[in-house]
């Protein structure tokens, strides 16, 4: 079939071909006529955020929690700059994202016109690729390569500038299949030389480490299965950064927890004396390697990744593998065949000595609930509907990554490269859009939840039943604490003043409001937010100074790690302070 | 007390061939802003019949490793086809075209074109009392080609910046 379509039917036919099922968009003058084309249009389901920001990080919580690329569609001028955070955010944690923007007519552009914004120039560098389309004949092309480069190779955001007159003017369209040049073919193979000799280095390590990241719940459900198999075959032990748990399941007897910054002392130890480090789809980023100079100084490097800028940003390693994660892995399985590692008994017996730190138990109160206490206990009572989590950025993200244990990919959505404060409601009701019958909590800090709280207003128009469950710690603890740590506890503008009565603010929003004041609530509370049907917040007030341990200092090395218990001077150097 | 340190560098010529289209200038040019890296100099024109390709010759400079996630970054992008670090596969040939306006009389306006012969800079604007030469060249013999007219009357230098090419019969 070939006939005669504005620019935004053929956008809405080329969505559908596609397969998207949901766009978070926000309209506005310069994507009325795509509105208008959407009206009706039964095989999209459009879910209005309240802010643009909410638009993109909900498509984000889509894209992460079902493994299929979010879509949001925003207005020109404020509404693609409201957009940027959260396009922003999915750059940096390689979330497959298609962005369609409405800009100023084809005429217009460079005059200053109302809503004009450079939305093209602004999003350069914080999107994988980005087109300003001048020809509605060219929009089916574009759209369709757009997706490719989305979801293929690392993955990221796509926007797409649509001038209004673009939208109206007419261009012949058909619905056989897409002809354009195919021009991007990111490598997703390991050179045999190069598998044959990782296996080799593996095979004669005597303490490896798998160091595994986000690339390996973004290569699927597959990379997952074939990490499981290429660690039952060599036992080693592994550890995740913030954006890659799930991938490995956390009640396994090699799983060391989370690595990093905030990492456990087990983690952090292994890495530090491996003799081989295995870095499967993670990046070197700086909350990992903490020092550079004082990193994982005995150990030969491999890297796997689809990024070829990736590899040698940071960290210079031995062997790297430009490739998928879970091609790669499976490429390392065959040839391993039947092999068999070293005896890791001796390196496994000294990890379990670093174990015996217990480096994730803290201090109990009478008085006050004890946040992490609040996070297993959240665990303990949901683990049996195998919720999504999502989570603000703070403290309480922490909390959860060390204390929220996950088995399965796509469950866990937070913002790690970005750390956006504001990501984890609008993710929480993408995720929830995705998955409608799973439990999708939002784990949110008192501060945190403010910077997107209109989007409670989103949930409640379409019946999602989100659960927030704020950490309520009275302050931007996670701010608090870098300077009760590095500032002499000079707590400048860390105070969260004037909090608003979470229990009324849901109510006003159609959502039921918990409070949990004492640890004797704690269950009952939870279970009651388990139990109601729709949106509920659950304001829990924990104790408010509790510190998040352990903690790497920025600019020390692994084996500085501060735990509770020990006594931590409240300044730093000039050096250290100017690290991020 | 903190101070800046900073690293060894070297200096790479690289040139990326792209699809021509709107804002690829932008987004190379804004790809070293953006990651702090260093441009010396940027030449860009189309290179094929149908203006759908373009080679960007680019020089810069940095410490080794910023040198290679330049290649890297650059590569990354998805209209770039090729990257080649010249200064990598080894010998080039790099040239650069400029045009420099002497004016003066009398005995500096006759030792200008005597250099300019020496220089094989041919003047293409004359007047009584000014001359503009065009001179092609690798850029530290048009270095010292400006250098020498600066006491003979030098009033402006354009430059285009480098173009190179690999030697031999092989594309890079
Ligand atoms: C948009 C944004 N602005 C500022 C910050 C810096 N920041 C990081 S954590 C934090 C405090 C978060 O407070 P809260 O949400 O209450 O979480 P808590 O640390 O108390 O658990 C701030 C301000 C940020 N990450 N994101
Ligand atoms: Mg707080």
């Amino acid at each position: 079939m070939t006939e005669e379509r504005s620019g935004a039917s053929i956008l809405v036919e080329s969505l559908v071909k596609q397969g998207v099922e949901f766009v978070f968009g926000y309209p506005g003058g310069a994507v009325l006529p795509i509105y208008d084309a959407l009206f009706g249009d039964e095989r999209l389901r459009h879910i209005l955020v309240r802010h643009e920001a909410g638009a993109a990080h909900a498509a984000e919580g889509y894209a992460r929690s079902t493994g299929k690329p979010g879509v949001v569609l925003v207005t020109s001028g404020p509404g693609a700059t409201n957009a940027i955070t959260g396009i922003a955010d999915a750059f940096l944690d390689s979330i497959p994202l298609v962005i369609i923007t409405g800009q100023v007519p084809t005429g217009l552009i460079g005059s200053d016109a109302f809503q004009e914004a450079d939305t093209v120039g602004i999003s350069r560098h914080c999107t994988k690729h980005n087109y300003l389309v001048k020809d509605p004949a060219d929009l089916a092309a574009i759209v369709d390569e757009a997706f490719q480069i989305a979801t293929t190779g690392r993955p990221g955001p796509v926007l797409i500038d649509i001038p209004k007159d673009v939208q109206i003017a007419m261009a012949t369209w058909n619905d056989g299949p897409i002809q354009r040049h195919q021009r991007y073919n990111p490598r997703t193979e390991g050179t045999s030389e190069e598998i044959t000799r990782a296996v080799e280095m593996l095979a004669n390590a005597k303490a490896p480490v798998f160091y595994t990241g986000g690339g390996v719940i973004n290569a699927g459900p597959r990379a997952t299965a074939l990490l499981r198999e290429l660690q039952a075959k060599t036992g080693a032990p592994v550890t995740s950064t913030l954006m890659g748990l799930g991938a490995f399941p956390a009640d396994h007897a090699d799983w060391l927890g989370m690595l990093g910054m905030h990492g456990t002392f087990e983690a952090n130890m292994a890495m530090n004396q491996a003799d081989l480090i295995l870095c499967i789809g993670a990046r070197f980023d700086d909350r990992v390697t903490g020092r550079l100079d004082a990193f994982a100084p005995n150990s030969e490097k491999i890297h796997i990744d689809i990024d070829r800028a990736s590899i040698n940003k940071t960290v210079q390693v031995d062997l790297p593998i430009i490739g998928d994660c879970a091609v790669v892995l499976d490429q390392m399985l065959t040839e391993w065949g039947t092999r068999k590692g070293q005896d890791l008994t001796e390196w496994k017996a000294r990890v379990d000595g670093w174990r015996e730190r217990k480096s994730l138990a803290y201090p109990s109160n009478a008085q006050a609930i004890m946040p992490q206490l609040a996070i297993e206990r959240l665990y303990e009572l949901t683990k049996s509907k195998d919720p999504v989590v999502s989570t603000e950025v703070g403290q309480h993200q922490m909390w959860a990554a060390q204390y929220f244990p996950f088995f399965s990919p796509n469950k866990w959505l937070t913002s790690g490269g970005l750390g956006t404060m504001g990501y984890g409601l609008p993710a929480a009701i993408g995720a929830q859009c995705g998955n409608p019958d799973s439990l999708v909590i939002d784990i949110a800090g008192d501060a945190s939840i403010q910077m997107n709280i209109q989007e409670l207003g989103t949930a409640t128009q379409y019946r999602l039943p989100v659960k927030v469950f704020i950490l309520n710690n009275e302050w931007m603890g996670m701010v608090r604490q870098w300077q009760e740590l590095t500032y002499e506890s000079r707590y400048s503008n860390s105070y969260s003043d004037s909090l608003p009565d979470f229990v009324k603010l849901a109510e006003a929003y159609g959502w039921k409001g918990i409070r949990i004041e004492n640890e004797s609530e704690l269950d009952a509370g939870i279970q009651a937010m388990i139990d109601h049907p729709g949106p509920v917040i659950v304001d829990c007030l924990v104790h408010k100074e509790t510190n998040c341990f352990p903690m790497i200092p920025s600019g020390a090395a692994h084996t500085d790690m501060i735990l509770y218990g020990d006594t931590v001077a409240g300044t730093m150097d000039d050096e250290a302070k100017a690290l991020v | 007390m903190m101070h800046i340190q900073h690293e060894a560098e070297e200096r790479h010529v690289l040139t990326v061939t792209v699809d021509n289209e709107a804002g690829i200038l932008a987004k190379i040019a804004g790809l070293f802003t953006a990651r702090g890296y260093n441009i010396d100099s940027l030449t860009v024109a189309d290179i094929t019949d149908n203006h759908a390709v373009s080679r960007i010759t680019i020089v810069t400079h940095g410490p080794r490793s910023q040198i290679d996630q330049i290649h890297a970054q650059l590569e990354r992008l998805v209209p770039v086809h090729k990257v080649v670090d010249l200064t990598e596969v080894g010998p080039h040939v790099a040239r650069e075209l400029a045009l420099v306006k002497v004016a003066g009389v009398g005995e500096k306006r006759v030792e200008a074109l005597r250099i300019a012969e020496v220089f094989r800079a041919r003047p293409v604007d004359t007047t009584t009392e000014s001359f503009i030469f065009e001179m092609t060249g690798a850029p530290d013999k048009i270095d010292s080609f400006v250098a020498l007219m600066r006491d003979l009357g030098l009033v402006e230098v354009g430059r285009t910046g480098i173009v190179a090419m690999a030697r031999g019969p092989e594309e890079a």
